[in-house]
């Protein structure tokens, strides 16, 4: 290592990180007044035109709005017919290429050497100042080093642990819901469960525990990167805040565990009594990317499965009479839910050299993204895939978690919590009805809902 | 003709018939061999078909080849004769392997 590097890294080592990312925010503060960054136009929504009135070389399914007004299936399904691999030069993130057929995604994703993941795995871009160290966003070998360090705080043998936590915090949420009277079902249950699952994850302050779901959705929901509504200065005053409380969380732990305290099995105690990670507070930008990782990929992602579920079972109502009959159906639900919800559209990789692909030539350095929303209602591999079947066959073969390298490290995570999710709410209710349309989150990113008004009905008490 | 024997994590065993050109997770797959979920299908690509291979019958399967090492490489129960079943094909000179189910898949 050079001289200048070492020094670069000392720096980082020295200074402490809410200090860092301040100083990232006036110097992004400076390029941005002094021209060098564009200010990224905001999204003003307009009516999203019929695909069959198009171009070919005119669809841009980047369009944030194009799940909130229901026209993604249309203009995904087009692509897959008549362009699989598709080319749109002028979006508003740039030139990209979409591939939006099961196989072929699958055959990017799988393929790490020809598509890289640097520096980043959205469409468009973060700020470069707050390109913390995500090893979502790293190739082998780097990747792998850093996802192995973690990767032990959600392995199935913890979540053994966990289970009981989880189910306790969920009917806890579960017990304190309205019987008979409309709520917030995004509010109340799924951001609250989520936010309760991530501060078990991590030991994080319990009271404090809808930060965690503030930070991640400022670090997933940027203009720049998905076209949706925050901006960066909150995002930098945002990331601020979440170092400052990370550092005190491991400070805390380690002087509780210096007080002979019963290690616990969260991510912190992990990552402190691992030789390799024990002194990562030392390496600020990759202790900060690893906890912003967890926390934003388990964010949104279980977020919108628990509330797609609910959505999923009002629109196919013979599944919930189905699911009502045999509760054994749950864990085979689960993965349908997930595979319908497709909670991130996308997943967005770079061509290292001039890649062949379904007849398309991508030329090295171009974007590529993989549109697993899209495969995932491909019906190439997926029979009827529209239809919501919670005893589906093959119901895991999904591309929800991607495949590969980075294939989705929370997946038992997720599967795990929301089937207690399910198993608590069919001990409890006998209705499940969502009141009116639920609202959507605008990115071309997550596949979310802000808001679905729910009512329940309890069930019958047994004589 | 002969027969391959699953043995899961709880010591359950499943002796099942060996189909040459299939793959060990199809054939797991075929007899309801619980324990392998096999999300991606079979491309090396999810890591959920993981077993250990039995003693020497690693010799008649093989090492593992470099995709199928990257996906090992990310099992919390990787061993030694680690390898995903999807890229195990069978053969006659299969006849008697035993495969050790890890107690969760990835
Ligand atoms: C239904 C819920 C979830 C979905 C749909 C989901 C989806 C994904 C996807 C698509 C990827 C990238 C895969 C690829 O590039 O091939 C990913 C990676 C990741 N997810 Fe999830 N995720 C979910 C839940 C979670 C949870 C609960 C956590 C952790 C608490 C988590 C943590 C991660 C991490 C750390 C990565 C990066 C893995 C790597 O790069 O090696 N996810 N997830
Ligand atoms: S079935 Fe996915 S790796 Fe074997």
């Amino acid at each position: 290592m050079n001289f200048v590097n070492q020094l670069a890294e000392k720096g980082t080592a020295i200074i402490p990180m809410p200090l860092q990312i301040k100083a990232a925010h006036v110097l992004y503060k400076a390029k941005t007044k002094l021209g060098i960054y564009k200010e990224f136009p905001e999204f003003v929504e307009a009516p999203i035109p019929d695909v069959s009135t198009l171009a070919i070389e005119d669809v841009d399914v980047s369009n944030p709005f194009l799940y909130r007004q229901d026209r993604w299936e249309s203009y995904f399904k087009r692509l897959r017919d008549e362009c699989p691999v598709h080319y749109q030069k002028n979006s508003a993130f740039g030139p990209f290429w979409s591939v939006t057929r099961y196989d072929d995604i699958l055959f990017v994703d799988k393929n790490h050497k020809l598509f890289s993941s640097e520096p980043f795995i959205v469409i468009g871009k973060a700020p470069d100042e707050l390109a913390v160290e995500m090893f979502i966003a790293m190739d082998p070998p780097k990747h792998d080093v850093q996802r192995a360090a973690v990767q032990g705080a959600v392995a199935p043998k913890n979540l053994k642990e966990m289970e009981g936590l989880i189910r306790e915090r969920t009917r806890d949420v579960l017990d304190k819901l309205p019987l008979n009277r409309p709520f917030n079902w995004v509010e109340d249950v799924s951001i609250e469960l989520t936010s309760r699952m991530l501060a078990t994850l991590l030991d994080f302050p319990y009271e404090n525990r809808r930060k965690l779901v503030y930070w991640s959705d400022l670090a997933g929901g940027g203009t720049e990167s998905t076209g949706g509504l925050n901006d960066s200065d909150e995002l930098f005053r945002g990331m601020v805040d979440m170092s400052r409380h990370f550092s005190r969380l491991w400070y805390d732990k380690k002087a509780r565990a210096a007080t002979g305290e019963r290690a616990g099995f969260d991510l912190i105690t992990l990552l402190q009594s691992n030789d390799e990670t024990r002194d990562l507070i030392n390496r600020p930008l990759e202790f900060l990317g690893n906890l912003a990782l967890l926390i934003v990929g388990g964010n949104d992602t279980t977020r919108n499965s628990m509330t797609g579920g609910v959505f999923a079972l009002n629109r196919f109502p013979d599944e919930f009479t189905k699911l009502k009959n045999d509760p054994s159906l749950i864990t085979n639900m689960v993965s349908e839910i997930i595979r319908w919800q497709t909670p991130l559209a996308h997943m967005r990789r770079v061509a290292t050299q001039d890649v062949e692909l379904n007849g398309q030539v991508i030329k090295k350095g171009d974007k590529v993204v993989m549109w697993y929303a899209s495969g995932n209602r491909d019906e190439r591999a997926i029979d009827q895939p529209e239809q919501f079947i919670i005893d589906r066959k093959n119901a895991r073969n999904h591309l929800s978690f991607g495949f590969g390298v980075h294939r989705c490290m929370g997946n038992r995570l997720a599967e795990l919590q929301l089937r207690i999710l399910w198993e608590e709410l069919l001990a409890r209710f006998d209705r499940i009805d969502v009141i009116g349309e639920p609202e959507y989150v605008q990115s071309n990113f997550v596949r979310g809902y802000s808001k679905m008004i729910v009512k329940l009905t309890a069930k019958p008490t047994e004589a | 003709m002969g027969s391959i024997t699953f043995i899961e994590h709880d010591g359950a065993e499943h002796a099942v018939e060996i189909e040459t050109g299939k793959s060990l997770m199809q054939i797991a797959m075929n007899n309801g061999v619980p324990g392998i979920d096999a999300d991606c299908g079979g491309e090396a690509a999810c890591g959920t078909c993981h077993v250990i291979v039995d003693g020497d019958w690693i010799a008649a399967t093989g090492k593992a080849g470099d995709e199928e090492l990257q996906m090992l490489d990310m099992t919390p129960d990787r061993a030694p004769t680690s390898r995903l079943a999807c890229q195990i094909i069978a053969t006659d000179a299969m006849d008697g392997l035993v495969a050790r189910l890890p107690e969760f898949q990835m």
